[in-house]
């Protein structure tokens, strides 16, 4: 399989959130690295996953490389072009081809326009007229996405869970980018309903020639959608790889538990030291070395004074363990069919 | 099964009155909890099952009005019950509930101990010293492996997580020794791996105080890892009941059927199911599924909607149950 060209890119960024003084008496709070030190790249048309758990940065990380949230350090690639740096405006300004679905549809759409009206205003932003021509890439985009014309004149309030995430989508397709970053595309919805919109996207993916980045917690969704994920924990990734590699045998501990502890269709039987005690640390005090230590079944004290850095496992596997060579390779536990039980 | 069920819905039609006409939301709902048992309740938003769960507790939405059915539940019908009665004889003391979002059903000016407190004083089934309910309570908290049971009760709601929220309402619930706990999407809000260890408590403290549960969740996979037995509604109707991993691996409902082939895990290709739930104000005559079925019929749309043996400790709202039950008594008949 020759090697697809790498159209966004990420180097060590670092993001931190808050610690601004708030008051002149008061000392300012230490900032949050919601994101400390992440490589990514993502290359021309695919999907690439990013998981994790609440609260591990995953959609800080999703905003800076949108160009919303300003890196603290670090580098960003679009097309080879370094993009970072950037004053707010210039930064977003310079990542036209860059969009974003928000996770939350119904929050992030007007519920005081009709909803041709909230798809129209991207094109008026971006300065496309007439009016006219903007009317005719409206219809086209609606139906693109699987809306009837009538929706044009209809409300927020009118429209199902569904219909907003296509919504939102044709909203942001209609800046033709190259590159959408789909932030939980499908939290919230029924299951008969997300598999319609995993299906729309993936078309649109083909259609259109886009590049997803796509977040979730959902496990059998990034299973089904992305040809590589990268799992995160607490602003860090710890490992990286061909979906498939991962999902068949996972290096890193955290990824191992993680893949484990998702449901899934069948009861599933899991080996003892596979199911994790406690939760994440906060932010705010972040453990030395490894931030997974704390939890990991296989921690050692070498592992609070040293950051595991990303190693390679196999091709294209990176994972950020010291002990990774010495884990057993555990893949994602069986499955209990119901046979036995019928 | 041979003993008497724990809990049993039967025929359960409840309508609410509306701005819009009156919203038929449950359709002769059947349900059926055996002690020890752990069931589920699957379905899409919106299909009645919260309302169910609810409505086992004597808690209904205003303007409701029950048209027929009752609700068995140790030997005593809890719809002939008075509001007072179920307070004082059932919700709470023999019911426990553990709502979906743990923060709203603690009180934030109150520490964790003044409120659980309380309610094991108006629960408790013979009158106990202050410093008896104390003891048992940091026994409870201890078994649902809060860290420092004793500094627990001095703390307030917003100094837990989710997580640890959801055991302190776990404690709560099993303080009064209930027999049954009813469970409403508990774990929704949480991330997997403390999923994973909620439901594997739950699943240890149902045996350990010989509890039975009715877990309402939208997630197959919950149920896949929690339940014994899943009941799956769809617009109001109870469309299959049986042990999880029959229903799961060879799903007898077409609704089911389709419902499951959504799943990403599952799915060959992701199709969907074409069509809308339909509005519970105008349901479809008979069974609700039948506009989207594929293997629709005119039967479909008169048959009234009922729970038909299909297979071992296995019933399905179907007519193509009806079929199959007629057939095999056929086959014994000739």
């Amino acid at each position: 399989m020759s090697e697809r060209p790498t159209i966004l890119e990420a180097r060590d960024l670092v993001v931190s959130l808050g610690g601004r003084r708030r008051s002149l008496f008061r000392p300012a709070r230490a900032p949050v690295r919601a994101v400390a030190g992440v490589s990514l790249a993502l290359r021309q048309g695919e999907t690439l996953g990013l998981v994790g758990e609440s609260g591990c940065g995953k959609t800080t990380l999703g905003r800076t490389l949108l160009g919303i949230q300003r890196e603290a350090a670090g580098e960003i690639r679009l097309d080879g072009a370094v993009v970072s740096g950037l004053a707010p405006a210039l930064a977003r300004a310079r990542r036209r081809a860059i969009q974003y679905v928000h996770q939350d549809a119904a929050a992030a759409l007007d519920p005081w326009w009709s909803i041709g009206r909230l798809i129209e205003e991207g094109l008026i932003v971006a300065g496309v007229r007439p009016a006219g021509l903007r009317r005719a890439k409206v219809g086209a985009m609606l139906e693109a996405v699987g809306l009837e014309a009538a929706f044009h004149a209809r409300y927020v309030h009118e429209l199902s869970g569904g219909q907003l995430r296509r919504v939102a989508l044709a909203r942001i397709l209609l800046l033709e980018p190259r590159i959408v970053i789909l932030d939980e595309p499908t939290s919230g919805l029924d299951l008969s309903v997300q598999a319609t919109v995993l299906r729309l996207i993936a078309e649109l993916r083909a259609r259109l020639g886009l590049s997803y980045l796509l977040i979730s917690h959902d496990l059998s969704v990034v299973e089904r959608m992305c040809e590589r994920i990268a799992i995160m924990y607490l602003g860090r990734i710890v490992e990286t790889g061909p979906t498939r590699a991962i999902f068949a045998s996972p290096r890193h501990p955290y990824t191992q538990a993680l893949l484990a502890a998702a449901p899934r269709l069948a009861r599933v039987v899991r080996p003892t030291g596979l199911i994790l005690a406690g939760e994440p640390p906060s932010p705010r005090a972040l453990p030395s070395g490894c931030a997974f230590r704390t939890r990991c079944p296989n921690a050692a004290p070498a592992c609070a004074a040293t950051l595991p850095p990303l190693e390679a496992a196999s091709h294209q596997h990176w994972v950020a363990c010291l002990k990774w060579r010495e884990i057993p390779e555990r893949p994602r536990p069986p499955l209990v069919t119901g046979a036995e039980s019928a | 099964m041979t003993a008497d069920p724990l809990l049993e819905v039967k025929n359960l039609r409840l309508s609410v009155r509306t701005d819009e006409g009156v919203a038929q939301i449950l359709d002769h709902v059947e349900l059926t909890v055996a002690r020890g048992q752990i069931l589920g309740v699957v379905g899409e938003s919106g299909c009645g099952k919260s309302t169910l769960a609810r409505a086992v507790l004597g808690i209904f939405p205003k303007a409701a009005r029950i048209e027929s059915g009752e609700i068995r539940f140790e030997g005593q019908d809890l719809l002939a019950l008075s509001d007072a009665d179920m307070t004082r004889l059932v919700r709470g003391r023999r019911i426990g509930f553990i709502p979906q979002d743990p923060y709203l059903a603690l009180n934030p000016v109150f520490k964790i101990g003044a409120q659980l407190l309380a309610a094991m004083r108006w629960h408790a089934a013979q009158p106990t010293s202050e410093a008896a309910r104390r003891a048992e309570l940091v026994a409870l908290l201890r078994r649902v492996q809060l860290p420092e049971p004793e500094a627990v009760l001095e703390r307030y709601p917003h100094q837990f997580s989710g997580g640890q929220r959801q055991r302190l309402l776990i404690a709560g619930a099993l303080a009064a020794r209930p027999a049954l706990l009813i469970a409403d999407e508990p774990t929704t809000a949480l991330d997997v791996t403390t999923q994973l260890e909620i439901l594997k408590l739950l699943q240890a403290l149902t045996q350990e105080f010989g509890v039975s549960m009715v877990f309402v969740t939208h997630d197959f996979g919950v149920v896949a890892e929690l339940c014994d037995v899943t009941t799956v509604m769809y617009a109001g109707q109870t469309v299959e009941t049986g042990p999880t991993g029959a229903v799961l691996a060879a799903p007898r409902h077409p609704y089911t059927q389709a419902l499951i082939a959504c799943h990403p895990d599952r799915a060959a290709a992701l199709i969907g199911i074409p069509g809308q739930v339909p509005s519970p104000l105008a349901p479809p005559p008979g069974c609700r599924f039948a506009p989207r079925c594929p293997t629709a019929a005119d039967v479909c749309r008169r048959r009234r909607s009922r729970l038909v043996a299909d297979a071992p400790a296995h019933g399905v709202n179907c007519r193509l149950a009806d079929e199959r039950l007629a057939a095999r008594q056929a086959g014994v008949g000739a």
